[in-house]
């Protein structure tokens, strides 16, 4: 059944000597236990969240599937807050990260001359502390007696009521720290395989530094800046361990939210219909926006 | 999208002339860049320092934010806590299995897409590209939503099937992007040359592919072992490294936390270097 769709000159390299049944059926052989795990680990378990937010019930009275479309009404009426703000701390985290990002991996990859590796090396070598950590680190660096700013108060370089935990500032500053190589490395891989001869030519052309960066260099390495931004803004949006160590009480994401509503009040159904709201938002948008570009391209700019 | 066939780089009239601009320009003005790299860096870093250097720390309790003076005992007394180790213990046994199984199913899938046309390809790619950008939020929940609805019990299996799920993509996309790289008339020379199909896959194809391979499998130790949102879903009464630490913040968080988290940063901190040294003697 499947024969006819693998042509010889289907693939980059045909294989053409073992018997043209094995041949054709070579590659479901090779996807299908991947095809398995993510059917099973994510198709199934999407459907069945989806089924969850349209139940109703209790953890004690059991749930059952009643079509309870309120669900999402009250969801969104609830917590609508915490989407907002939430959309609107990834956003800046993710303005942030290419504000931060797009210099360091221009200079990485047009002066970075031996030492590219090193470089990128160095930028790694941070996250080789697990996330949790490195977020928790931060808080206790930050705290209002620490070592900074406790220091800087001494000094009295900072009034003694000076806070920074506990702001929304703070959240941003964390999201963009977690998620600054997703923006770095694939801004980098387009730069570094750009040709600077074409920088060259603008200049002989008579371009100055800024025309020759803004209408050659930036154009070539959107692609780049797209893939960052889909691999910064959906897991910071969706991040609540930056808002929970760095954002107090009054920076809850909706995330948190989730979460507790999820593992702590067991309110399941609640919970999933939240859960796929975010999911929506951010994967329709995402859906479109890589439409637009091309799927494969951007996929492409990630594996680099 | 190729950049070769620009016409005003190749009849540049001498080429030695043209590889002049770039250190012409930087020596005519201050490099910011450069400062800038570093000061990110340092930013980077800063949290990481601080972990290091309060691992040292002769704190008193577990409210370890002041230096109180220098001390080794925290490394003497790493172990002192067993959940710690059990969870330690936990994770790395989850992250091993994740890189093989991962490692093996990822491969396996790169290989076709790099490969071969088939049925269900697009839809192959889509699914992986929405495992891969899905927030982890998403797909924890979406998972418990599974084990609760089919009444699995949660443990070290269900976070062992969650995590070669959410890394099994990764490692396709870097071995498909090495597959899509390979020289064919290597694998039809040694077919030429009477070697089998699969003679040519085991000593032509995946030697070239092992590097691949190698760098998916350790994207998904990396992810696994590093992993907390999704696992703090499907654990169930499992704790693993980042559980753990995230259970202490509540009542204070122990240096030898700070001790491990310094041990492990120092053995992928040697192990990175170590590779990109090995790698730069054989180019």
């Amino acid at each position: 059944m499947a024969m006819e769709t693998t042509t010889p000159e289907g693939g980059p390299s045909p294989t053409p000597t073992p018997p043209r049944r094995v041949a054709a059926a070579a590659p479901y052989f090779l996807v299908l236990p991947g095809w398995l795990w993510l059917a099973v680990f994510f198709v199934v378990p999407i459907v069945s969240m989806v089924t969850m937010s349209l139940m109703s019930g209790s953890l004690v009275r059991g749930f059952s599937l009643t079509f309870e479309f309120g669900n999402y009404a009250d969801a969104v009426a609830t917590y609508w807050g915490q989407i907002l703000r939430s959309l609107f701390y990834g956003g800046c985290a993710t303005l942030l990260c290419i504000a931060i990002g797009y210099p360091v991996a221009y200079w990485i990859a047009f002066r970075g001359g031996a030492y590219k590796s090193t470089y990128l090396l160095l930028l790694l070598l941070p996250f080789f502390v697990s996330f949790v950590l490195r977020t928790i680190s931060w808080g206790f660096l930050l705290a209002d007696d620490g070592v900074l700013l406790g220091t800087l108060k001494d000094i009295g370089l900072l009034p003694d009521g000076t806070r920074v935990l506990n702001s929304a500032p703070a959240v941003v500053f964390g999201l963009a720290y977690n998620f600054l190589p997703f923006m770095v490395l694939p801004i980098y891989a387009v730069l570094e395989r750009m040709d600077h001869r074409l920088v060259e030519a603008a200049r002989d052309l008579y371009a100055g530094r800024v025309q020759a960066f803004v209408r050659v260099v930036l154009p070539i390495s959107l692609p780049g800046v797209f893939a960052g931004v889909i691999m910064t803004f959906i897991p910071s949006s969706a991040d609540y361990i930056n808002a929970k160590v760095l954002g107090g009480t009054h920076n809850t994401m909706i995330g948190q939210v989730i979460e507790s509503q999820y593992l702590v009040n067991n309110a399941y159904p609640m919970a999933a219909s939240i859960t796929f709201i975010l999911m929506a938002v951010l994967l329709i948008g995402i859906f479109s926006y890589a439409r637009a570009l091309g799927t494969e391209q951007v996929m492409e700019a990630q594996a680099r | 999208m190729s950049t070769t066939d620009i016409p005003v780089s190749t009849d540049a009239p001498d080429p030695f002339e043209r590889t002049g601009p770039a250190p012409r320009r930087s020596r005519r003005a201050v490099d910011w860049g450069k400062y800038f790299t570093w000061l990110v860096l340092a930013w980077l870093f800063a949290p990481i320092v601080f972990m290091i250097a309060f691992s040292f720390n002769d704190v008193q309790g577990r409210h370890n934010v002041t230096w109180q003076g220098f001390t080794l005992r925290w490394y003497e007394d790493a172990l002192a806590y067993p959940d710690l180790t059990t969870a330690l213990l936990n994770s790395l046994a989850i992250a091993l299995l994740t890189m093989v199984i991962a490692g093996v199913l990822g491969s396996l899938l790169g290989l076709a897409l790099g490969r071969y046309r088939f049925r269900g390809q697009g839809t192959t790619n889509l699914v992986m590209f929405a495992a891969i950008s899905a927030p982890e939020v998403v797909l924890g929940a979406a998972l418990l939503s599974l084990f609760l609805t089919m009444n699995v019990a949660t443990g070290f299996l269900t976070i062992l099937l969650s995590h070669v799920m959410f890394t099994v993509s990764f490692v396709a996309i870097t071995v498909r992007a090495r597959v899509l790289t390979l020289d064919p008339s290597l694998e039809e020379a040694a077919r030429d040359l009477g070697a089998t199909p699969l003679t040519t896959f085991r000593l032509v194809t995946l030697p070239m592919l092992a590097p691949a391979i190698m760098a998916g499998g350790l994207i998904a130790f990396a992810l696994s072992i590093d992993d907390y949102i999704i696992t703090s879903f499907v654990s169930g009464n499992v704790q693993t490294f980042p559980l753990w630490i995230w259970g202490a913040t509540r009542v204070g968080i122990p240096p030898q936390v700070n001790v491990m988290g310094t041990l492990i940063f120092a053995v992928g901190a040697v192990l990175a270097i170590v590779n990109i040294v090995l790698a730069r003697r054989r180019a």
